[in-house]
């Protein structure tokens, strides 16, 4: 049940796009707001939906970066590293922010699912440089310590619920 | 004179006459910078410190009626001092508001109308304390014509847009002139692309114009991908309408009868505001069948980007629309022969269809009469980095980098934000297809043509200003990591080139390169810009050829003396102990993850440079001061 579930959201997405095959970048941003990531089994429901190969939808969804095949953590931490927080040093806050996380050689997520960790190129908020968004919230003229206070702010609030 | 433009009149009657009846207009910046510093919590305390005066909050200004109008505005430009609130009719320009300042900004001024001298700006180079937006000379040296209107009126009000004779130009064209008439007024007023190329707007219509068919697409290019650019934003933010009005007129002169608004996903507010006015314009009959009493028909979609750079590329950002992998298709046939689903479609950037309307209500004469003969009008720039003013910008072309950095941006800062006049390096225009100006460049007016003789462009117009404390190489070697992630991987030359210039800069930073590396980078360089196809392939080389011809030395002294000039490049510190400053706590030595450290408690330590691995533990860790990570 819980399956057929999940998939009548999915089919009620692809309703209100018409099934059109041109429509599958909208498709797949409304799938993942969803979901919050593409689930594999989903990319090819959609593809069979849409009538195009499960191949295309997959080429589709590891080309655009802001498509996910793996699930993120309840925090989405995303330091900006565009030019203009690059040079104000934004890959301290992220150095740091990974160093109070215990994240290491290249993994992104905590264990508990907490928090993930990304850059992002630029979110247009550069003479508030440096600058980092968790989830919605933007946060701007940033020093690492701020950073982590942040963080550290998210895990207390986390531990008190 | 048709009927829409009649029903205009009567709209802009009305709203004059409520704002003239108000007491007070405040206007609270809610572009992306102050929403960032919190103008929204700003915003809603208004309604509550008007509740406590007897002043009278008007929350929607539907009516005549006395008393004060708070509204929302787009950006207005001076972020970094957000969040901004305007007091009208006297002008007073508060700055860094907070919401506590809230009631003390109603209780002095709508009260007692008298100025709060502690929110106002002070330039810091002079100390001189500024009024109003006018006196102070960020304001004072720009030219503002695009983003006039940003700022001023409510984005998410289009009758305030129409007041400001907003979509005459539309009712003007559809009405009265004929597609050639149009294409030919935008060829004579010299409008060129204001995306990157620089390409004639009129021309690149007329091409789509003569095309036979029925079916022919407008697009809004407002993939602004350039990492340090945000423009587009600002215009999508602050005075969405002008864009749609602009696409108007740009259907009208090519026939077109359908056109896309392709907006950034990392732009949340700039896709929800085009969206807002896209409903509104539909409510009012500017868009959709007939408009202005005409035969045409535009109807007018928003599509949300997905994340990726190379979409910014005029035929990928068509595949993406048509729900493909955003890859680039040779040109020719170009878009305006044969584009989206294979029919004649224009592309414009956002700043470009934003000035259309400007060019159709002024003229081309007027417009000309601004910017440089071969490049008329203005450009906006996004001034970022190392400046004391950072924020959106509005210059006439052929202004020179100088009037930029040390007029509207106040000069050059160090890496703590203070004033430093002598600190200027070089700025990076362009972004990641551009190249980096020196101070040989500071008085070089610039256009879309004098930029190219040098190696750069102008782009899309971000600005990154650099003091001298910034390692060139790593400049080059950001912009080069940028491109390699976003190639697309069509071209094997853009794909596997840009992979291996990045690992030879890698190289140059961290002490493994030979005389040879410059060559054989220099040598792939070319070969990249040859051998790709679209633009992000041709101009990914640029930020690396650029710093090569302009700081050369420092590559040199990267590759041969292994020594960065800035002591940026960590690898290539060589870190030591200053024996007078250490008091051998041994702090440093337990904290070594390779236990490179010697000495005992109470006596200076000593680094072995042959088991040091550089990581900086030691001198993050040392309270004294005593490590230096700098060649000796």
């Amino acid at each position: 049940m819980e399956e057929l579930r999940k998939f009548e959201r999915v089919w009620e997405i692809i309703d209100q796009h018409g099934r059109d095959a041109s429509r599958l970048i909208p498709i797949l941003q409304a799938v993942q707001t969803e979901y919050r990531y593409l689930p594999e089994e989903i990319l090819t429901f959609v593809a069979t939906s849409v009538g195009v190969s499960p191949a295309k939808v997959f080429g589709v969804a590891t080309f655009y970066s802001l498509f996910t095949l793996e699930p993120k953590g309840k925090y989405h931490v995303r330091v900006c590293n565009g030019t203009a927080c690059h040079v104000k040093r934004s890959m301290d806050l992220h150095k740091s922010i990974c160093q109070k996380l215990n994240l290491r050689d290249g993994k992104d997520s905590t264990s508990d699912m907490l928090f993930t960790v990304e850059t992002v190129n630029c979110l247009g908020a550069c003479g508030l440089a440096p600058a980092m968004v968790v989830n919605e919230e933007v946060y701007g003229q940033l020093t690492p310590e701020r950073a982590v206070e942040i963080i550290h702010e998210i895990i207390q609030k986390e531990a008190a619920a | 004179m048709n009927l829409a433009v009649l029903g205009f009149n009567k709209t802009k009657k009305d709203y004059v006459a409520r704002e003239k009846a108000l007491s007070h207009r405040v206007l609270v910046c809610a572009g992306t910078g102050c929403l960032v510093n919190g103008s929204m919590k700003v915003y809603e305390e208004f309604a509550g410190a008007l509740e406590g005066s007897h002043l009278k909050a008007i929350v929607e200004l539907v009516k005549e009626q006395k008393g004060v109008y708070v509204s929302k505005t787009g950006c207005q430009g001076f972020c970094q001092i957000g969040p901004l609130v305007t007091i009208l009719p006297e002008n007073v320009f508060y700055t860094r508001v907070k919401p506590k300042d809230v009631r003390d900004i109603v209780e002095t001024t709508l009260v007692k109308g008298e100025v709060l001298h502690r929110l106002l700006y002070t330039e810091p180079n002079r100390q001189q304390v500024c009024t109003t937006a006018a006196e102070i000379p960020f304001y004072q040296r720009q030219h503002r014509f695009v983003l006039s209107n940003c700022g001023l009126i409510d984005p998410e009000d289009i009758e305030e847009y129409i007041a400001h004779d907003g979509y005459l130009a539309a009712a003007k064209v559809c009405a009265d002139m004929a597609a050639e008439e149009v294409c030919r007024l935008i060829l004579s007023s010299g409008l060129r692309g204001r995306g990157g190329g620089g390409f004639p707007t009129g021309k690149k219509w007329d091409m789509a114009r003569i095309q036979p068919g029925e079916k022919k697409y407008v697009i809004c290019n407002g993939d602004e991908g350039d990492p340090g650019a945000f423009m587009d934003m600002g215009i999508m933010e602050g005075n969405p309408h002008s864009v749609i009005e602009g696409m108007i007129v740009a259907s009208r002169a090519i026939h077109a009868n359908a056109g896309f608004v392709y907006v950034r996903a990392e732009y949340p507010l700039a896709v929800k505001r085009v969206r807002k006015a896209i409903t509104d314009a539909y409510k009012m009959g500017l868009l959709g069948k007939s408009i202005f009493g005409s035969e045409h028909s535009f109807d007018l979609n928003v599509m949300e980007g997905a994340g990726a750079f190379v979409c910014g590329e005029e035929t990928a950002l068509i595949a993406s629309i048509e729900g493909k992998r955003g890859m680039p298709s040779p040109k020719p046939p170009f878009p305006s022969q044969s584009g989206l689903w294979g029919k004649p479609t224009i592309i414009n950037n956002v700043e470009t269809l934003s000035t259309v309307p400007l060019v159709v209500m002024n003229g081309a004469e007027k417009f000309r009469s601004v910017g440089t003969s071969s490049s008329p009008g203005t450009k906006t720039f996004a001034v970022t980095g190392h400046v004391v003013n950072t924020g959106l910008v509005e210059m006439p072309l052929g202004a020179t980098l100088r009037d930029i950095i040390y007029g509207v941006a106040g000069g050059i800062t160090t890496d703590d934000g203070k004033p430093a006049m002598d600190g200027f390096k070089a700025a990076q225009i362009g972004g990641p297809s551009g190249g980096c100006l020196t101070k040989d460049h500071l008085d070089l007016p610039i256009d879309f043509d004098s930029l190219k003789t040098i190696g750069a462009m102008v782009g899309s117009g971000g600005l990154v200003v650099m003091n001298k404390g910034t390692c060139m190489v790593s400049v080059a070697r950001y912009f080069m990591q940028f491109t390699q992630s976003e190639s697309c991987g069509k071209c094997v030359l853009c794909r596997e080139g840009t992979k291996q210039m990045l690992a030879l800069l890698d190289d140059i930073m961290e002490g493994r390169a030979t005389e040879e590396t410059l060559q054989i980078l220099e040598e792939l360089a070319v070969t990249v810009q040859r051998g790709s196809l679209c633009g992000l392939g041709k101009t990914a080389p640029s930020p690396v050829l650029s710093t090569l011809r302009h700081f050369r030395d420092e590559y040199e002294a990267h590759v041969k003396h292994k020594f960065c000039p800035t002591g940026k490049c960590k690898a290539l510190k060589i870190f030591s102990v200053d024996a007078a400053l250490c008091e051998g706590c041994m702090r440093c030595k337990k904290k070594c993850p390779v236990g490179a450290i010697s000495g005992g408690k109470g006596e200076p330590h000593r680094i072995d440079p042959t088991i040091c691995v550089k990581c900086g533990v030691c001198l993050e860790n040392c309270k004294f001061h005593a490590i230096t990570g700098d060649k000796q």
